[in-house]
């Protein structure tokens, strides 16, 4: 079974997120990136049915030259290729010309029998481009899976919601989007570290795809983010003496914000 | 010149992500419990971590891996905490090592495997309670009885060796005298679980409340003839070279502290708050982050170096007079530089560093036994004098 996994370079979550001023798109910079966390899963879902089985897995990821870090983990993870599709006309992209990038990138690679998304990317955190991607490649598409498995011809997920848990099954091929829950993904060992030293990773431009500058990056967006302000620190919290009556305060202070 | 590659970079990533998501959250209570995390050995292993100097054959990274990325995952889980460190430093040079180095086709065969997927631990038997660095004075004895060694003793301080998962304690033994009258030491390998050998109740330590440490006592423990490790009366230069590639790995593990203490110190340094302003805005706090920094940054340059020059060693291209120099060299600077850090530390935490809330309390109490295992600050200073050409005494 072959399996091209979407995976996304984003802003480190434990540093200093921002976006750039003169855009207002999302500043890679001056920020340490990484592999999208969530995108970890749908890379450990693809090694786990890989390896139950045969094929390939291969990552694709649309960004800067920096997202070549994001495909070297994957890679390093143990998938066996990648592609990066990097060119500075895709800078701005909202979900849909990100998706249209995606979609055409994966109908290069080959057709695989099943495509993997994350939940949702740590940055943007839409989570429509496995959707959107589904449509624009005809697929099938099963969403938030929590547990995955394939049987024949099709897959059967899990999804599970506030009150109930689905069975869902799609025919192959399809586009599945998996979930933090649905396995727990592997760290790069030093042989798979030293192994992706060797590993194919092709880059690609919107010309390799034949994709029309005109259909993406900021300007030909559906959305665009006008203004952005930073969210105000914290402040101090309050500081209450405990002079034996610290749990009717603390209740009372509950109280107020009317959480009991 | 040395510096790290790429790859080692990117591996440092992978076993910092590890430290901090496996070992962090945990940390605090395994130590407040003396507890062994058995779990966590076999991660270790699905990381690679106990077999980057081994062969591919026995499950090891082959000639991928090189010791200067063994240093690089010791120091990454001694910034997280030094007994995860010392139990993956002496899981490798104590327990894999000499077994790799001495052993038999067949002895690397059945214990090697297990070893290096981290499915079993295993320790070096050296010290006594009335024998260390002179290692002469060894009283356990081993007596060759037919086809079987016959074991009395005891050890002392042997790490990894009681744990769930320990397979094989080598120990060194006096089998006979040579021609001056001194013993003739050899090293015997006792399986976990042989009658007569007793791993005691672990130590109470001041610090590494994580690793396993225990006594071991041998009544008539009786092994096959080819348990021997090596050659018969090799025993005693089998462990000196033991000893030389520890001293790296123990300069790695101080490094991870010193560099755990620089940012603990700068992080507390820039927060917290004392007459209205954060304390690293006092030079008298402010100067002893910057001594932090420098140390880390000496440790850092001490430790590859030597760890480098061992690499170019096993490749033919330096002297072992030279890597083990710089091997003492590096551990005398790293672990008294990490004793000096973590007093710091603490002293910058103030009331807050005396309080097993804070990491640096562990760390203080950790630290110490860097300036006393693998050869005492002492006997580091006596063999970068002798290799000077100094008169011994």
């Amino acid at each position: 079974m072959n399996i091209v996994v979407c995976v996304k370079y984003v802003p480190d979550a434990q540093s200093d997120r921002t976006f750039n001023d003169s855009d207002k798109t999302t500043d890679r910079e001056s920020v340490d990136g990484l592999l999208s966390e969530l995108d970890e899963y749908a890379v450990e879902e693809a090694l786990k049915l890989v390896e139950a089985g045969e094929g390939e897995v291969t990552v694709v990821t649309v960004g800067p030259d920096q997202a070549a870090d994001a495909v070297k983990k994957a890679l390093q993870m143990g998938a066996d290729k990648a592609v990066h599709i990097s060119d500075e006309a895709i800078h701005g992209s909202d979900a849909p010309a990100t998706s249209l990038v995606l979609a055409e990138a994966i109908k290069k690679i080959g057709s695989p029998d099943l495509v993997l998304c994350g939940l949702a990317s740590t940055d943007g955190t839409m989570s429509v481009v496995p959707a959107m991607l589904a449509e624009r490649l005809g697929l099938p598409q099963v969403t938030q899976a929590s547990e995955l498995s394939v049987e024949g011809d099709a897959v059967k997920i899990r999804r599970d919601g506030d009150v109930a848990s689905e069975t869902i099954e799609a025919s192959l091929p399809c586009l599945v989007s998996v979930t933090d829950q649905i396995n727990e993904p592997r760290y790069p060992s030093f042989k798979g570290i030293m192994a992706a030293k060797k590993k194919p990773v092709e880059t690609w431009t919107l010309a390799d795809l034949g994709v029309d500058a005109g259909q993406v990056g900021l300007d030909n967006s559906w959305t665009k983010v006008l203004e952005f302000t930073k969210r105000p620190p914290r402040e101090q919290g309050e500081i209450v003496k405990d002079e034996g009556d610290g749990g009717s305060k603390l209740a009372e202070f509950l109280a107020s914000r009317k959480f009991i | 010149m040395f510096e790290l590659d790429r790859h080692h970079e990117d591996f440092r990533r992978t076993v910092r992500d590890f430290a901090e998501r496996e070992v962090a959250p945990h940390v605090a209570q395994w130590d407040r419990d003396s507890y062994f995390p058995t779990d966590l050995v076999p991660k270790m292993g699905d990381l690679g971590l106990f077999g980057l100097v081994v062969p591919e054959e026995f499950g090891g990274a082959g000639e991928h891996g090189d010791f200067t990325s063994l240093c690089v995952a010791i120091e990454e889980l001694g910034r997280v905490d030094q007994s995860i460190g010392i139990t993956l430093s002496a899981g490798v040079g104590l327990g894999i090592n000499p077994i790799l180095t001495y052993g038999s086709d067949e002895q690397k065969q059945r214990f090697l495997p297990d070893l290096v997927a981290g499915r079993a631990l295993a320790g070096f038997g050296l010290t006594e309670p009335d024998a260390g660095s002179d290692a002469g004075a060894t009283r356990t004895r081993a007596v060759r009885d037919g086809e079987e060694w016959v074991v009395n003793g005891a050890k002392a301080f042997i790490t990894n060796s009681g744990t769930d998962i320990t397979s094989v304690v080598t120990v060194t033994a006096r089998t006979g005298e040579n021609e001056d009258g001194s013993p003739q030491i050899s090293a015997i390998m006792i399986p976990s679980g042989t009658p007569g050998f007793t791993a005691e109740a672990p130590y109470h330590k001041l610090g590494w409340h994580i690793s396993d440490t225990h006594g071991l006592t041998f009544e008539d423990c009786r092994v096959p003839a080819e348990n021997l490790l090596g050659e018969e009366g090799e025993g005693y230069k089998q462990f000196l070279k033991t000893l030389d590639d520890g001293r790296i790995a123990i300069s790695a593990l101080a490094l991870g502290m010193t560099q755990a203490m620089l940012e603990l110190a700068t992080d507390y340094a820039k927060t917290r708050q004392a007459f209205g302003r954060p304390i690293g805005a006092n030079q008298g706090v402010s100067f002893q982050v910057a001594d932090l920094a420098v140390m880390v940054e000496a440790s850092r340059q001490l430790t590859y170096r030597a760890a480098w020059l061992k690499d170019e060693m096993e490749a033919g291209r330096r002297g072992l007079k030279e890597v083990k120099q710089a091997a003492s060299i590096a551990k005398l600077y790293t672990s008294e530089a990490a004793v000096t850090a973590t007093r710091i530390a603490t002293q910058i935490f103030g009331g807050n560093g005396f309080m097993e809330e804070y990491p640096v309390a562990r760390f203080y109490r950790d630290a110490k036994i860097l300036e006393i295992g693998e050869g005492t600050s002492e006997v580091q200073r006596m063999l970068i004098a002798r290799n000077l050409g100094l008169p011994s005494a």
